[in-house]
């Protein structure tokens, strides 16, 4: 199953679209999408404009591999049950989102080496074709590293 | 509170989604303390322990003038309610309001801004610097003498 998910943002119907067409050529037929409140009606995946939490967790759990905007949510949350994932940041360029972080949040977690970025479309469908070459490439526990949680707890205790 | 106040009282605020996401992964910075968690999306509260303290305030971002202003007045209430020792979030629009109206009211307050501004502060979190008690980016290449500092990532 491959689990797509634009997050809670907005819409991004150039990752929808160009997984609805790769969908529909490669015949695949095991691709779920939240697509966000949006006009677009994909015509070979099945999807859901939002989902609730607990759906949402129970298809990022069955997924085989998940294909995301570069959301923070999102990639923490398959860091943290090791999904593998793939990634096409939104453009603020292309009225997106508001600023380019996701760009930002993109090339550098690829360049620490967690996740796997296809930076547009042309990109994304090349690795839609060899999915299965997306891999866990790290995973995390459920919580921040030590050292900050440590500074958070030193600072509410007064030892700063 | 019968005789002094036993643990800290913490409000930990942010953001639906990633902001969200990345509070509850800060919770062991304040183990033993008595949280008030409130964030943008009431179907977040399925994420807390059973028993955990909730509450939703208004989504708003700083281009939606109707929006902010409810959101300030809401979380205006919570802190006059519950004024608690500590103000944490993660941003973005509705924990800047609350560590500034917090900063105002003489709580102390920490800001850490999201993993995802890799490049540069968000400009909540730019401006976070001037009412966070604690401020803290979650790069080490944004760190700057004087704040704000880094300490760690949710990563």
């Amino acid at each position: 199953m491959v689990f797509v998910t634009v997050g809670t943002d907005g819409p991004f119907d150039r990752l929808v679209q160009a997984i609805d067409l790769w969908a529909g050529q490669s015949g695949r037929t095991d691709v779920f999408a939240q697509i966000g409140r949006t006009s677009l009606r994909p015509s070979h995946i099945a999807y859901s404009q939002m989902l609730e939490p607990p759906e949402f967790h129970r298809r990022f759990l069955e997924a085989d591999v998940v294909i995301a905007h570069a959301g923070m949510g999102t990639i923490l949350s398959a860091l943290r049950y090791g999904k593998p994932i793939l990634v096409m940041p939104r453009r603020a360029s292309l009225g997106e989102q508001r600023n380019e972080h996701q760009l930002a949040t993109a090339r550098h977690l690829a360049a620490l080496g967690k996740i796997q970025v296809a930076m547009d479309e042309r990109e994304l469908r090349a690795r839609l074709d060899h999915l299965t070459e997306v891999a866990v490439l790290d995973r995390t526990g459920p919580y921040a590293s030590q050292s900050l949680t440590d500074a958070i707890q030193a600072f509410i205790h007064g030892r700063r | 509170m019968p005789s002094g106040r036993k643990c800290k009282r913490v409000l930990a605020i942010a953001s639906g989604g990633g902001h969200w996401v990345q509070l509850l992964r800060l919770r062991p910075g304040f183990a033993g303390c008595d949280v008030l968690f409130a964030t943008t999306r009431r179907s977040f509260q399925t994420d807390l322990d059973a028993g955990a303290r909730f509450t939703v305030i208004p989504d708003c971002n700083r281009n939606e003038p109707l929006r902010l202003g409810r959101a300030f007045v809401k979380i205006g209430w919570i802190l006059l309610r519950e004024r608690p020792d500590v103000v944490i979030s993660t941003g973005a629009a509705p924990g800047f309001i609350a560590i500034w109206i917090a900063h105002k009211l003489r709580i102390r307050t920490i800001w850490v801004d999201s993993v995802a501004n890799a490049e540069e502060l968000s400009l909540s979190g730019q401006r976070a610097g001037a009412c966070a008690s604690l401020w803290l980016t979650q790069w080490q290449h944004l760190a700057r003498e004087g704040g704000p500092y880094f300490r760690g990532s949710v990563l």
